[in-house]
């Protein structure tokens, strides 16, 4: 039947799109270990990985045009497709995020960590859980699970401006301050913009099941 | 503005099966209404109801009102020629009479009594164009109407309901039998005509549905289950039927 091969599609799609997010969730995670570690080889094979990314977000983009024009979906079916347009691109952009710490590492070549990261990993392993979470909300079209995350994000918020405080300390004590703490702040930034992403995996996810375009936290920007 | 208003509709055929069953709904001037669901779901008996084709079938009991500007079309007193005249029909399988293309579409107006050139020429022309097959044919008008192509033919009956210059355009899987091309022809002259007319149209694919439908009714099983504006219920339908139906989950 038709039906069943539209959704072992989909199904292989939807299997696709966690592979790229646990991609992204652990390109994360590893960009802020390297940049705690200064392990420069580290970060080098994190930029790497990006590029696998973004090329699998062009074969997965591919992928679902393929399936729009061979089932021509409807409805629910459709909203799931249009969705996985948006997914995959907000996946490979948080890879970016990845990314951009990767290179801030490599960047910074000798000179030492202004200070021990601690709340930096904490925003990272916070965005990283908010992610994964979202995926598997997205997986399963659970709307109440994909409503409830983008709550979270306030935590990585809050995280970001206490070390946006704590960086401006460092650079009123001390001009010489400037270069580290304007390094450090980019990967705060960085991880800020990955968790604001997560709310509009998760908006689509609500899009999907029932069909409303809203915004679940319209307070914030991403 | 609604142009016709059907009120209650409950239409049963003689061997007892309901074919319609309690039908309400509104239907929209220069707008493309789509009548859509699997087959025995009551859209063609509702198409056929509208210029009263029923009545050559064997209906036991047709009750509740269709409203068209203001009168009830199932009233026996209703002169049915006027009222096809009024409601034109375009069926699946292009039905060219066995005349010219001109003769094809001036037959119609010449039955009824039309017989000034000037006039007849008129509405060869305007129907043609309308129906978006001018450009094919002008230089051919005395040619059969049987060789052209079945997308031709089509576009060809829907000139000659237009050359009596109806009001309402009931078209019944207009582009069945035809090819991509044709269709897709055939449904760019709807999209300009519901700019003069009121048009019902019977899909042949949920997709032509979707492409073609300013608004759209969901029948299933002589039930009116949904109906909404087009690229609402091809999107986010309400009902868990409509849903199925449009995701090939049945049907």
């Amino acid at each position: 039947m038709l039906r069943k091969t539209f959704e072992t599609e989909i199904q292989q799609m939807k299997d696709e799109i966690i592979l790229l997010g646990s991609m992204v969730e652990q390109n994360v995670l590893d960009s802020v270990e390297a940049l705690k570690k200064r392990d420069m080889e580290a970060s080098r094979k994190i930029v790497a990985l990006d590029k696998l990314i973004n090329d699998k977000r062009f074969a997965l983009e591919n992928q679902v045009m393929i399936i729009i024009a061979t089932q021509q979906p409807m409805a629910h079916d459709l909203r799931l497709l249009a969705s996985f347009f948006e997914i995959i691109s907000e996946l490979e952009r948080m890879g970016d995020y990845a990314k951009g710490i990767g290179v801030i590492n490599i960047r910074m070549g000798d000179q030492p960590l202004l200070k021990p990261l601690i709340d930096i990993p904490r925003m990272a392993q916070k965005g990283a859980d908010m992610l994964h979470r979202a995926l598997a909300a997205f997986v399963n079209e659970d709307a109440e699970a994909a409503r409830l995350i983008p709550a979270e994000d306030d935590e990585v918020d809050q995280l970001y401006e206490q070390i946006y405080r704590e960086l401006m300390t460092y650079i009123m004590a001390d001009p010489r301050n400037i270069e580290r703490a304007n390094w450090l702040l980019w990967v705060a930034h960085n991880l800020e913009r990955f968790a604001d992403r997560v709310t509009n995996i998760c908006e689509r996810t609500v899009f999907i099941v029932t069909g409303e375009l809203t915004e679940i936290n319209d307070m914030k920007d991403g | 503005m609604n142009k016709i208003e059907i009120e209650n509709l409950t239409l049963q055929y003689s061997d007892g099966n309901e074919s319609l069953r309690n039908v309400s709904m509104g239907i929209r001037e220069n707008a493309i209404t789509v009548l859509f669901g699997p087959a025995g779901g009551g859209k063609s008996s509702l198409l056929r109801c509208l210029n009263r084709l029923n009545d050559m079938a064997d209906v036991q009991t047709a009750v509740g009102r269709i409203m068209l500007d203001g009168e009830n079309i199932l009233d026996p007193k209703t002169d049915v020629i006027a009222l096809r005249r009024k409601v034109g029909m375009v069926f699946a399988r292009p039905v060219v009479l066995p005349l010219s293309i001109r003769g094809n579409l001036t037959y119609g107006l010449e039955v009824m009594g039309e017989s000034r050139r000037s006039k007849l020429d008129d509405a060869v022309e305007r129907s043609l164009k309308q129906a978006a097959l001018w450009d094919e044919v002008k230089d051919r008008l005395d040619d059969q109407a049987i060789a052209l192509s079945g997308g031709q033919q089509q576009r060809l009956c829907v000139a000659r309901s237009l050359a009596l210059e109806p009001e309402v355009i009931l078209l019944d899987e207009p582009t069945s039998g035809l090819d991509p091309i044709s269709t897709a022809k055939v449904e760019a002259s709807l999209q300009e005509l519901k700019k003069d007319y009121t048009i019902i149209l019977v899909p042949h694919s949920v997709q032509q549905a979707a492409r073609a439908a300013d608004f759209a009714a969901f029948f299933l099983q002589g039930e009116l289950v949904e109906y909404a504006e087009g690229k609402s219920i091809f999107t986010t339908p309400v009902n868990k039927r409509t849903e199925d139906y449009v995701t090939g989950r049945f049907g």
